[in-house]
């Protein structure tokens, strides 16, 4: 366990060996890779060395404090958020775990050299200030674990999100008619994004006609099928129509062989779709030469 | 007790929603309408639906009854202006209201009452030539 009495003692071997010990700490990260400044140079050198003088700074100001011994504590309020900004900032890089970590692990090397030098005479204190340091280290790097953890799955939540919302665009084909171009697997919670967006869309495009396009759409089992089935009655109660189009022949023979009936109208192309569209609204499309004979 | 106002418009009435309703409205709302289709011989009916922002399935099985009830009447019953979300909880409720037709707005539901209305006409006037 950390022991209060030494951490006054570690934080004036700090204090007077403070060059020392930045410049073989960030040495040995530049060997060890941790900091990568070599061959990935994900991170500049200088701003390493600026991340070293800080956290020593701050550390050492943590060890000089009333609660040295609880990292959870206020006197370590600064390392904490130096460390969390280092190890977010780690993980969007790019870098593993095991780099991320390394970063303060790498530190108990030049601080158990200072120590065995600061305390040469006296090996019980050693050992003791040894397992004091190492300790302190240990929960420091498991905490920097922690947040690059927490940083990548914000990242994670944030493309899901990216994604679910990229891939649901309604677009205006023309006055009146709205198309949705359906891209990937469709599931429960993707399924009820892509009907809000359309049913918006509706209203405030004041569409009456709506095109499903489901040739991005690799499989259409039962669940699919019911969920496109909703979709359209949810439309059609708010006084549009759908069409569905680009049904794939694999993809139309499968939804046969399950028995999955589409009691709607649909078209082999969007194309198709979209003409049946301008139908409806009383529009066609011509060619002009044939205007011009006419 | 409130109700729900039922204005003649030509041939059809139009019933606009603009309060949360409650179970015993709605029936009072079938009850009036049904009264009023036979005693103003109206050919269609126009429930504006924009103003309601919550439904349950007393509220959906009501809107179905009012579509029979005035088919039954020979009024057409066209809902308009329906909420996207009050369409979502209805279909998870599994009433897709498959006896009612359904516009987008107020304006297009009352085209397709004319519309079905000279479509009407249209026949009176052939078999009228056939006689």
């Amino acid at each position: 366990m950390a022991d209060p009495k030494y951490m006054k003692n570690i934080a004036d071997i700090f204090e007077e060996n403070d060059q020392a010990l930045l410049s073989a700490w960030s040495d040995l990260l530049k060997t060890s890779g941790a900091g990568s400044v070599g061959a990935g140079a994900r991170i500049k050198d200088a701003e390493l060395q600026t991340q070293c003088r800080s956290f020593i700074g701050a550390l050492k100001r943590a060890l000089a404090s009333d609660q040295a011994t609880d990292i959870a504590g206020a006197g370590y309020q600064d390392v904490r958020d130096l460390l969390g900004e280092i190890s977010h900032a780690r993980a969007i890089q790019g870098f593993s775990p095991t780099e991320t970590a390394s970063f303060v692990f790498s530190l108990k090397e030049p601080i158990f050299d200072l120590l065995r030098k600061a305390y040469a005479q006296d090996g019980l204190a050693l050992a003791e200030a040894t397992a004091t340091v190492s300790d302190l280290l240990d929960q420091l790097g498991l905490f920097t674990t922690e947040v690059y953890q927490r940083s990548r799955e914000e990242v994670i939540v944030r493309q899901q999100q990216e994604i679910s919302e990229l891939s649901t665009p309604v677009v205006e084909l023309w006055e009146g008619i709205l198309a949705l171009p359906l891209i990937g697997t469709l599931d429960s919670s993707r399924t009820q994004v892509v009907m809000e967006n359309l049913l918006q869309a509706l209203v405030d495009r004041e569409a009456e006609i709506a095109i499903i396009d489901i040739t991005g759409v690799p499989t259409v089992d039962t669940l699919v099928a019911q969920h496109l089935l909703k979709t359209i009655a949810a439309a059609r109660l708010m006084g549009a129509d759908c069409i569905v189009s680009g049904i794939r022949p694999q993809i139309a023979q499968t939804m046969v062989h399950l028995g999955v009936e589409l009691s709607v109208v649909s078209k082999a192309s969007l194309a198709d779709a979209f003409a049946l569209a301008l139908q409806r609204t009383d529009r066609v499309v011509v060619k002009t030469r044939s205007l011009v004979k006419a | 007790m409130d109700r729900v106002p039922i204005l003649k418009l030509g041939n059809a009435l139009l019933v606009t929603i603009q309060v949360d309703m409650h179970d015993r409205l709605a029936t009072a709302l079938e009850e009036d309408l049904s009264a009023k289709i036979v005693s103003s011989r109206a050919k269609g009916v126009v429930i504006d639906i924009s103003g309601l922002d919550i439904v349950d399935s007393f509220m959906g099985r009501m809107l179905d009854n009012i579509a029979a009830v005035s088919r039954m009447l020979d009024a057409e019953t066209v809902v308009v202006g329906m909420r996207p979300a009050v369409a979502i909880t209805l279909v998870e409720l599994g009433l897709e209201l498959n006896g009612i037709r359904t516009a987008l707005d107020l304006e297009r539901g009352m085209k397709m009452i004319q519309a079905r209305l000279e479509e009407g006409r249209d026949r009176d006037e052939t078999l009228a030539d056939v006689e």
